[in-house]
């Protein structure tokens, strides 16, 4: 019972950004406050949608986060299971050098990252946005864990019946590690949603601006219109929200599995 | 290749020769696997890390000549630049007040989340909620609720507390910078001590209560140490991410009032890419790596002393 009152409580940020947004603008800041205001004002949020290009903002984030969640876990597949089951030679030196990037957080690295882009001239499209985070070790080492885990009889078999690795690999691995990949794709597609001090820096157009960026200048321009803010909050909530309500199960699981997640 | 790998082969396969060339052609499978992400990983990931270092040893204005400058970045924020000690101190007052509460409530809901509570993996899900929705949007609506004449305002008032406006001074916007992190992001932490605690067999627990141990004692001889290796993992993430701190600040308060909750990553963020000074923005940038290799490499040396592995 109390601990139904700490969870309200503590929901009552998100309760009160969607009171705010179904109110009409000037009862915003209404004191006494409450949660409804005169009338219950849908319109805010095609207000919202329409106000700044915030369709725009959604397709972007999606286009992005969409096609660096499938490159992430492609890439990630194939080098996870050569470096858990394939012999050659460097393996131990790459993965050691794999793992020391690990520990180095995005935020040291964006200045050259920005300097890159600028040659390229890549600044404001969506392989900047995308490339940069594609190639991590973070997937290609929580997959190549998970990959040790499978017992080798199950590939010993298909090897003798004369299969491929590759066949191996898609056939037999991939199947067994799907709530592994699951784990990876769900995090790592939040990762990309909620980014933010990478596309602001190298996005300084509106056309190519994901949801985040879009509501940090939503801020600016708007003259805080608190309630179409708050609106086109809701809105940029509900992709990752409504990934992680629907797959809960699995990503608790998984969270204990690699105790990482989107970090 | 060894030649005693190659004799062991050639005694056991009934095609000697052939022995080498699988292995070569394992090798090159090998390398196609890897090929996608290990050039993406030397072009994304392992060149701009080396590259950071080098450019702070530069003068390197966004447009313009870039030349060698030695060790002058480094020489510059250190001696000649209040901002960076004094963002240098706001990083590390926030890390200090962020994660000890942040492990204070993880642990504490966690535990108060127990399996006698029904409906307990909803309740997980929804305190770990906020730490996957966009963090702009949380830190709007933080934004929202601490203004001058928002709904914490009157909250305040009700108990006597009139012109409550937290971002309007420095201890204030801080703390709101810190309460705001901590509702966004102890749910992590919250759900990896929930699946350490769910992987404490119950048999250690009903050995303890046997033996007479009262319930702190539990907690203190059976559960801490069995949690210890989470504890440890949870530690060194939460520590790592708290120095990067920057969507909150920049959001909530801007930074202010004046520069009271720039951190560290804002303020690189202002000198490369609001001043143009990309060479003085990689050595903050070297600096904060600095830090957190330090203390990351301290925990490992440390763990040893307090971290229990089956």
């Amino acid at each position: 019972m109390l601990l139904t009152l700490v969870l309200l409580l503590f929901l009552m940020p998100f309760i009160w950004m969607l009171a705010t947004a179904l109110k009409p603008g000037n009862e915003v800041f209404a004191s006494p406050p409450s949660l409804f205001g005169s009338e219950i004002r849908w319109s805010n949020f095609v207000e919202a949608w329409t106000f700044v290009p915030f369709g725009r903002f959604m397709w972007n984030g999606l286009v992005v986060s969409v096609l660096g969640t499938l490159l992430v876990c492609i890439t990630s597949v194939f080098a996870a299971y050569a470096f858990a089951r394939m012999r050659f030679r460097g393996r131990s030196g790459l993965f050691a050098l794999y793992l020391v990037t690990l520990l180095v957080p995005q935020e040291v690295v964006v200045i050259p990252m920005f300097i890159f882009m600028q040659e390229l001239g890549w600044q404001n499209s969506y392989q900047a946005l995308i490339l940069p985070w594609a190639f991590t070790a973070f997937g290609t080492f929580l997959l190549r864990q998970f990959f040790l885990t499978v017992p080798r009889e199950l590939e010993e078999a298909a090897t003798v019946d004369g299969a491929s690795r590759l066949r191996i690999l898609l056939t037999i691995i991939v199947p067994i590690a799907k709530p592994a990949i699951g784990v990876l794709a769900v995090f790592t597609f939040i990762n990309y949603w909620n980014s933010f001090l990478w596309p602001l820096i190298i996005i300084s157009t509106q056309d190519m601006a994901t949801v985040p960026i879009g509501l940090n200048s939503f801020l600016g321009q708007q003259g805080n219109q608190w309630q179409l803010l708050m609106a086109a909050s809701t809105i940029s909530m509900l992709p990752t929200a409504l990934i992680v309500i629907l797959l809960q199960r699995h990503l608790v699981k998984g969270i204990a599995l690699s105790g990482l997640g989107g970090r | 290749m060894t030649s005693s790998t190659t004799a062991g082969a050639s005694t056991t396969s009934s095609a000697p020769r052939r022995a080498p060339s699988l292995k070569r052609r394992e090798a090159r499978t090998a390398y196609a696997f890897l090929a996608p992400s290990g050039i993406g990983f030397f072009a994304f990931t392992l060149g701009p890390i080396v590259a950071s270092v080098v450019i702070a040893f530069f003068a390197w204005p966004v447009f313009g000549e870039r030349t060698f400058v030695g060790f002058q970045n480094f020489v510059t924020i250190f001696t000649s630049d209040p901002m960076f000690w004094r963002t240098v101190g706001n990083t590390l007052l926030f890390v200090l007040l962020y994660v000890p509460l942040n492990f204070v409530l993880a642990l504490g809901l966690a535990l108060w989340i127990s399996p006698r509570i029904r409906g307990r993996g909803l309740y997980r899900l929804l305190f770990f909620l906020p730490a996957v929705t966009p963090i702009v949007a949380n830190a709007l609506v933080w934004r929202l609720l601490v203004q001058p004449n928002g709904v914490f305002a009157d909250i305040a008032s009700w108990f006597g507390v009139e012109q409550f406006n937290p971002l309007g001074t420095e201890a204030g916007a801080m703390a709101a910078v810190v309460v705001m992190s901590l509702w966004q992001g102890f749910g992590y932490n919250m759900l990896v001590f929930s699946a350490g605690l769910d992987s404490i067999p119950d048999h250690l627990y009903e050995a303890a209560s046997l033996d007479g141990a009262s319930a702190p004692r539990r907690f203190w001889h059976v559960t801490l140490p069995m949690l210890s290796p989470s504890l440890f993992f949870a530690a060194v993430m939460t520590l790592i991410t708290s120095f990067q701190v920057f969507a909150q600040p920049y959001v909530l308060t801007g930074g202010g009032p004046g520069v009271a909750t720039t951190t560290m990553v804002m303020y690189l963020y202002q000198r490369g890419f609001q001043l143009f000074d990309l060479g003085t923005a990689s050595a903050v940038a070297t600096v904060l790596f600095a830090i957190i290799a330090l203390i990351t490499a301290v925990q490992f040396l440390g763990q040893r002393k307090w971290v229990h592995y089956e």
